[in-house]
């Protein structure tokens, strides 16, 4: 006869041993969405600053900027922003599409985050040069794949 | 048709670079989650959002399950000339919403 406790320690055992699968991008899907927006060009560091709470209490709705250093001028400016999260169903977060008129090469908006991750932002300049920056970030409760009650 | 909710300063002067909000009610249904019977919530989400400035596109955002519900966008333009910005969102099952706001510059 197997003891309660026994018992409460093989069921939570178990339960650990296997998470329920969540849904999750593989590195591959990343780097296929990477290049689908670079079309295999290098990606510098720099220039860009993505800013991201990293301490995450709700995914569902997260506060996040990004900023790039350019004079947005008709001779240099930011063509394009892309943000992605590794760790999300989808890589794909955002995608804003600037030009000179645009002034500032900045945008917030509210994204969903589905686990602890390193967030990245790429920013396609209008010489065809692309740079990034991430940012790690640490969520407590995730979103995306959340059940509904 | 979805609120929305667009905030653009009122009046400006010419070659200022104005901050600019917009906001849809829109649920964005991932389309990976489950309800309680183990059904999948089919998609449905807003795909792109448009500002025109006088007819002229200025600023173009693709959106994606990622993007939280009631997607807000906060970007910028330059002031160029007196007239109307419109505010274009399009998604799944036939979703659209328009709204507009006018400025005038000094």
């Amino acid at each position: 006869m197997i003891s309660r406790r026994r018992f409460l320690v093989l069921a939570c055992a178990a339960a650990a041993a296997s998470p329920p699968s969540r849904a999750r991008a593989t590195p591959a899907a990343m780097q296929e969405a990477i290049a689908k927006v670079t079309g295999g060009a290098v990606v510098s560091k720099g220039r860009v600053r993505l800013d991201v709470a990293p301490l995450i209490e709700n995914g569902n709705s997260v506060v996040l900027s990004v900023g790039v250093d350019s004079p947005m001028t008709a001779a240099e400016y930011v063509k394009a922003i892309h943000v992605f999260a590794p760790a999300n169903p989808l890589p794909n977060m955002v995608s804003a599409y600037l030009g000179p008129r645009s002034g500032r090469a900045r945008i917030t908006t509210r994204v969903r985050v589905a686990d602890s991750q390193t967030l990245m932002a790429i920013a396609q300049l209008s010489d065809g040069s692309f740079w990034s920056d991430s940012a790690a970030v640490v969520v407590t409760l995730a979103a995306c794949t959340e059940e509904v009650k | 048709m979805a609120r929305t909710i667009v905030r653009v300063p009122p009046k400006a002067k010419k070659g200022e670079i104005i901050e600019i909000k917009a906001l849809v009610g829109h649920v964005m249904e991932t389309g990976f989650r489950h309800s309680e019977t183990g059904a999948l919530i089919p998609r449905d989400i807003i795909r792109t959002f448009v500002c025109s400035y006088n007819g002229a596109e200025v600023f173009r955002a693709d959106f994606h399950p990622a993007t939280a519900a009631n997607p807000l966008i906060e970007f910028s333009t330059i002031a160029t000339e007196s007239g109307m910005l419109e505010f274009r969102w399009a998604g799944d099952n036939g979703f659209t919403a328009e709204a507009s706001a006018p400025i005038t510059v000094e």
